[in-house]
């Protein structure tokens, strides 16, 4: 079920903080943040997050685009390298 | 016969059925549109005159998006998710469920027929 239009979007409140903060520093750098379930907004539109995966951070350039998805939705946490029997089925 | 928003041409049955053969129209709107237009449930396609299919006609360009809009619609959404490389993008690049169902076994709608796996039996 969709979330409810009162509420609002859920964003963690420090990223709001740590957004403006790089805006205000004017310098173009990563973002790290841990919170993957966070809405994005049109305030983060054009900076770089770097969104954890549980492993490392990703990088993220926010575009128009992006907003009204969640951060996590742009920093896959699995990694899929095929399967055994597919490799050996191309040699072949 | 009864032409409705490019090549369908569903007759002998009721105009709520008849109208559903049109892509992106399923019982409720079809429904809707009789409600609206004042047909009764037991009238058939065959026998609307020209003048009621011609509304028919109007109505949907007027409020609905079907056939090639909407198919052409719902790709530019899917379009618009796997050049975002977002989770559900990536999902249907590789053409995999997308809502988060298993895969270990079944989905084979998404999947498609299924590959042996070279090896297995021995």
């Amino acid at each position: 079920m969709a979330r409810s239009v009162w509420k609002g979007p859920f964003v963690d409140g420090y990223l709001l903080k740590k957004a403006d903060k790089s805006r205000a520093s004017g310098r173009n750098e990563v973002i790290k943040i841990w919170s993957r379930r966070s809405t994005i907004l049109p305030q983060f539109v054009g900076l770089t997050f770097g969104v954890y995966n549980g492993q490392k951070f990703i990088p993220v350039l926010v575009t128009d685009n992006m907003i009204g998805h969640k951060f996590g939705e742009f920093s896959p946490t699995r990694t899929f390298y095929g399967h055994a029997a597919d490799k050996k089925a191309k040699r072949k | 016969m009864a032409r409705i928003a490019g090549v369908n041409i569903p007759t002998q049955k009721r105009v709520e059925i008849g109208l559903t053969y049109i892509f992106g129209i399923g019982r409720k709107t079809s429904h809707d549109i009789c409600v609206q237009l004042g047909f009764a449930p037991e009238r058939r396609v065959h026998q609307l005159n020209d003048d009621e299919v011609l509304r028919i006609r109007e109505l949907i360009d007027r409020d609905h998006t079907v056939e090639g809009d909407l198919r052409r619609r719902v790709a530019m959404q899917i379009k618009r998710l796997m050049d975002l490389g977002c989770y559900r993008g990536l999902r249907h690049r590789k053409g995999l469920p997308v809502r988060g169902q298993r895969t270990h076994t079944n989905a084979r709608t998404r999947k498609g027929k299924a590959k042996p796996i070279a090896g297995k039996k021995k």
